[in-house]
């Protein structure tokens, strides 16, 4: 479904955000993405949802070569994703509902269809009871979950999560890493990129390990069977 | 189109602060154009008045007979430049003379033959009172035999001709300054709105939007604040109208059509400076 094949990105002349990446990553899988700040965890994501391009090589989303793509064919690509970010990214003047209603309403979703797709994607989250609350009437973690919402509600193939815990204290952390393994759980693919390694290592998911921009490890090729176990 | 007249209204009520600044920097920038336009326009009025006097005298032969004069009278009468040919007979002159001429009232008085000559007033149609109109026109009446002299004021209309040129050109560079003023004065102020919303609309291209869903209601926006600048501006304009026609001098106001010109202007303008900042604005994200 996504598929990376030798890969490089280099944002100026001396600096490769990526080098020579290459994976596969297949439907309704969860997979970790981690390494230092700095490694390239939030370029492979920014390839995947065709914010950047790759210098060389391929990057394959969902039968979309992504530098192939016309900026008008773009949206259609970001509608099939959901997107999460560490700084939550909602719009401060929305309510939660209305937050999540945005992301279908650009689709041109028919009204009748919004409100109760919303209402079932705030339920999924628990966020059902603060459908009327602003962002800054929400902790961290509740507006986390506004942001899971919103990239849920149209049906993703893919989340991907770019240090979504990043700002959450410990147990806002676990709940909204445990809403992202139920959402894995009920078919969706999960791509978190994080440094949390706690989290990583209490779970049997794929990683990959990125640092200076290669691929230093990827569980699935170098111990394949075996779960996430880093080195 | 109604999430795009949402989205528009939308912006005005979560930015009031910015939107009532956007609309009152695009109203005082077409306020200096429209303010400009009234000048020039009560200008124009004032050189017309002084145009409509704009006259050719053909003085008669003594003794051409009244037939013939009524015969050219309407022969010049054709002519397209010609609005009105007056046939002023001798008696008619006299009495005019004494009536305007106060001070030779005595002299006047005691005449036993009138020395004036009988004249036609030719007046002149708008578009041909100028120096060269006049001069073809005073030439083709030379050529009625019984036309004795021909008179128009040329250093009067050469001076007027001049004064319309100057106001002319002063006006367009001095109207075409203000105007680019004020397209760059309501571009820069869209551009802030669209800046403000910055992180809105990076929100919007990550769900998915598509650049022509993200722009429509910046467009809507940037052309109804347009709108709403320019009719502010009518209305200061039309405040500083009445003040100067009540405390200076009768001067006029725009007709309606031209009021809602300078409405429109601002809405184009509005409309046109939001698509410049957001397509600038999406190309960079």
């Amino acid at each position: 479904m996504i598929r990376f094949t030798n890969v490089f990105k280099a944002y100026s002349r001396n600096v490769l955000a990526l080098r020579d990446v290459s994976f596969h990553i297949a439907k309704g899988e969860f997979v970790f993405l981690t390494g230092h700040s700095g490694a390239g965890k939030s370029t492979a994501l920014k390839l995947i949802y065709a914010e950047e391009f790759p210098t060389s090589g391929e990057v394959r989303v969902s039968g979309y070569v992504t530098s192939q793509l016309k900026r008008s064919e773009i949206p259609r690509l970001r509608r099939r994703l959901g997107i999460v970010f560490q700084d939550f990214r909602l719009l401060e003047d929305r309510t939660a509902e209305e937050n999540v209603a945005f992301a279908l309403e650009v689709t041109g979703a028919r009204r009748s269809t919004i409100g109760p797709k919303v209402m079932r994607v705030l339920a999924q989250v628990g966020l059902a009871a603060k459908a009327l609350a602003y962002p800054r009437e929400l902790s961290g973690g509740e507006q986390q979950r506004v942001a899971i919402a919103r990239a849920l509600v149209n049906d993703p193939l893919v989340l991907l999560a770019d240090e979504p815990t990043g700002n959450l204290d410990e147990r806002a952390a676990r709940g909204v890493f445990q809403l992202l393994r139920d959402i894995n759980a009920s078919g969706t693919a999960v791509i978190m990129a994080t440094h949390n390694l706690e989290l990583v290592r209490q779970t049997p998911y794929r990683v990959i390990e990125l640092q200076e921009g290669a691929v230093v490890y990827d569980s699935a090729v170098d111990e394949p069977g075996k779960g996430a176990v880093l080195p | 189109m109604t999430l795009t007249v949402r989205e528009a209204l939308l912006a005005f009520r979560r930015a009031p602060l910015l939107s009532a600044l956007s609309i009152t920097t695009i109203a005082f920038a077409l306020f200096v154009v429209g303010l400009f336009g009234l000048v020039a326009l009560n200008l124009r009025r004032a050189l017309m008045g002084v145009e409509e006097r704009v006259e050719i005298v053909v003085y008669l032969m003594r003794g051409t007979p009244v037939e013939v004069a009524t015969m050219a009278i309407s022969d010049i009468q054709a002519f397209p430049e010609v609005a009105e040919v007056r046939y002023v007979t001798e008696d008619e002159a006299l009495e005019r003379a004494r009536r305007e001429l106060v001070e030779f009232q005595g002299l006047l008085g005691d005449l036993q033959v009138n020395p004036l000559p009988a004249s036609l007033e030719i007046s002149l149609k708008p578009g041909f009172r100028d120096t060269e109109h006049v001069r073809q026109v005073a030439e083709r009446l030379q050529g009625f035999r019984f036309a004795e002299d021909i008179r128009y004021g040329r250093d009067w209309l050469e001076k007027l001709d001049r004064l319309r040129d100057i106001a002319g050109i002063v006006g367009l560079a001095i109207g075409a300054a203000f105007a680019v003023a004020s397209i760059i004065i309501i571009g820069t102020t869209i551009r802030m709105g669209v800046l403000h919303r910055s992180r809105e609309i990076a929100i919007m291209r990550l769900v998915g939007a598509t650049d022509g869903f993200i722009r429509r209601p910046f467009l809507l926006e940037g052309a109804l604040k347009g709108a709403a600048g320019g009719a502010l501006a009518v209305a200061l304009n039309y405040a500083a109208y009445v003040t100067v026609d009540r405390l200076v001098f009768d001067s006029v106001f725009y007709e309606p059509p031209q009021a809602l010109l300078i409405v429109l202007f601002g809405t184009a303008l509005g409309f046109a400076a939001s698509a410049v900042s957001v397509r600038r604005h999406l190309k960079r994200i």
